[in-house]
């Protein structure tokens, strides 16, 4: 691909204290691509998701975005550059409703007084959240009486509304049924169209291969290779995984 | 339809102050109706009386939101009387005025960076600051109370009114209307909100979270420092009491109010509610002349079960 990536990890390295979290990491993401990131628990996935969305600083290497060195130095730096993310925890506010969760940190506001603008929200919301189907009571509902579905769809809404041009998504359907993990596999696919680029991660390696366009594959912190999806198989990437060959 | 989701709309958690003071403000009117708990002269007393603690409870609605809390408000009250005394002995309303005031933010400030910057629980901070500004409140001026004989001041903050209304309920009214707007309606008010119900999220959504917990208890140190200027300008002196007693009455006000211990979740209505209930209470209880400490069991007790009703809805 001649084209320039959307982010370019250079020798990424992040230890917390004595312990390694991730140690000389490299990867690129171009538009339009899913790229799946998978790993044991520990492997240090959810670092690096922190790490290219400002929330921890790497000790040494490189991010790039669209070809510029850049340097993240907190959540608002990211997601001014377009990067959004659906965290493991999803990060929402359990007693604000819905549609102050979807605006969080980016309040709309209304002249002269610069007081919320709780209906434009509110409206605005629901038509995010019917776009992508998501089916809750109302945009005023509190995320607490919301089901876990209804929650993680919530957070997907709210990262794919806002995101530019890139999305990270850290396990967006651990908690999920049958029908809602289809339904969030059909909505990250379509993201895609959008030409975003997508990192995922996933404990499921049937979503990988249904989803992916590369997967990348961590092993306590060490890169143990990337691989092309349609040309490598589950035998393959569990080996990479475990660290044991079949 | 419109009215059921009005009623839905009126959850629990806010009915129960709606009631409580309802049927204090019923019990009483019934039981004193002789003794003069329904003339107007009374019950305006009671707003006058409570405009401090109502104007504290606003401050804390928004630290307890933050998931943070502020005793020391207690001795901040007199601090800032004090410092408005002293300040206006020999210069105009205006030294009082920022010397009382600033004493407050000062005061509120420090707790803040403690809390913020160096990550101590609020509560031990203000447990300490307590304490210690309630030291300096007595060793500030040797335990004597300093009059304060400026009238405007004593006009603008205690005595005076403004096309017949008194000034004291102008400066309630004006601090809910301030607080609930600030609450409710602003970016600042949603993010101490979501800074109290999920401090990660906040932050991981772009919000400054140390620098919302420094504003929501400098707040409080404001809130302490005008209310102590109401004290200074309702009793014309300053002493180093104020303020003691209310530590418990606002905490509980805000508690009743629907203000959750834990973060997240409040109403500055609510607080003002709670504020007026536990004036009525004080009021009612010395009309039906009960010795102070029989006040006190009773108070102590309708607290406690005010308290724990609120808690029971507050709590998720
Ligand atoms: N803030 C932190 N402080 C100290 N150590 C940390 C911190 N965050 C992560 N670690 C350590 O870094 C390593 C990688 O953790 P990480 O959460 O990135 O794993 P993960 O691949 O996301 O695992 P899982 O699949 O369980 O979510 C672990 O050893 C973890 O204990
Ligand atoms: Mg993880």
């Amino acid at each position: 691909m001649t084209a320039t990536p959307v982010l370019s990890l250079n020798n990424i390295h992040k230890a917390f204290g004595g312990v390694v979290a991730i140690k000389d990491f490299s990867l690129e993401l171009f538009p339009g691509e899913i790229v799946a990131l998978v790993g044991d628990n520990g492997a240090g996935k959810s670092t690096l998701i922190a790490i290219v969305s400002g929330l921890h600083r790497p000790n040494s290497g490189e991010i790039l975005l669209d070809g510029e060195t850049v340097s993240l130095s907190d959540a608002s730096s990211a997601r001014s550059r377009g990067i959004e993310v659906v965290y493991q925890d999803l990060a929402l506010a359990d007693e604000q409703p819905v549609f102050m969760n979807m605006f969080l940190g980016r309040e709309l506001t209304r002249k002269p007084l610069g007081l919320l603008d709780k209906s434009r929200m509110r409206r605005e919301t629901q038509t995010m959240l019917d776009q992508l189907d998501v089916h809750i009571p109302s945009a005023g509902s509190k995320i607490r009486d919301l089901s876990g579905g209804q929650r993680q769809g919530v957070a997907i809404a709210r990262a794919t509304h806002w995101a530019s041009k890139l999305i990270l998504l850290d396990e967006p359907t651990a908690a999920l049924g049958v029908a809602e993990t289809a339904k969030v596999e059909e909505i990250v696919a379509a993201l895609k169209e959008r030409n975003l680029a997508i990192l995922i991660v996933s404990h499921s390696l049937d979503q990988v291969f249904r989803l992916s366009d590369r997967i990348c594959v961590l092993r306590r912190g060490v890169q143990i290779g990337v691989r092309s999806t349609p040309e490598t198989d589950k035998n393959e990437i569990v080996s990479m995984i475990t660290g044991v060959h079949a | 339809m419109a009215a059921l989701s009005w009623i839905k709309r009126l959850d629990l958690q806010r009915s129960v102050i709606y009631f409580g003071f309802l049927a204090i403000f019923l019990f009483f009117a019934a039981t004193l109706h002789d003794d003069g708990f329904l003339t107007t002269r009374n019950l305006t007393n009671i707003v006058l009386q409570t405009a401090p603690a109502t104007i504290m409870a606003i401050g804390l609605v928004f630290a307890l939101s933050a998931g943070e809390i502020d005793l020391s408000f207690g001795s901040i009250v007199a601090v800032s009387a004090l410092a408005a005394a002293v300040a206006m002995q020999n210069g105009p309303m205006v030294f009082g005025v920022i010397a009382g005031l600033g004493a407050g933010v000062l005061i509120g400030a420090f707790n803040g960076v403690l809390v913020a910057y160096l990550r101590l629980p609020s509560f031990l901070v203000t447990l300490a600051t307590l304490g210690l500004f309630a030291g300096i409140a007595r060793s500030m001026t040797d335990l004597r109370s300093i009059p304060v004989i400026n009238d405007t001041f004593t006009g603008f903050f205690g005595s005076g009114k403004l096309l017949g209304v008194p000034s004291l309920v102008i400066w309630t009214v004006a601090a809910v209307a301030a607080g609930h707007v600030l609450y409710r309606h602003s970016r600042f008010g949603a993010h101490v909100l979501a800074v109290g119900d999920n401090a990660r999220a906040a932050q991981v959504s772009g919000i400054k979270v140390p620098r919302i917990r420094l504003m929501v208890l400098t707040l409080c140190g404001a809130t302490a420092g005008l209310a102590g200027l109401l004290y200074a300008g309702r009793l014309q002196a300053a002493k180093y009491t104020l303020g003691e007693s209310d530590l418990m009455t606002v905490i509980a006000a805000v508690i009743v109010g629907g203000t959750a211990l834990n973060g997240g979740k409040g109403s500055i209505i609510g607080a003002l509610l709670g504020s007026l209930m536990m004036g009525m209470l004080n009021n009612g209880l010395i009309l039906m002349g009960l010795k102070v400490s029989d006040q006190m069991i009773v108070r102590g007790v309708i607290i406690l079960v005010a308290v724990a009703v609120s808690l029971r809805d507050t709590r998720r």
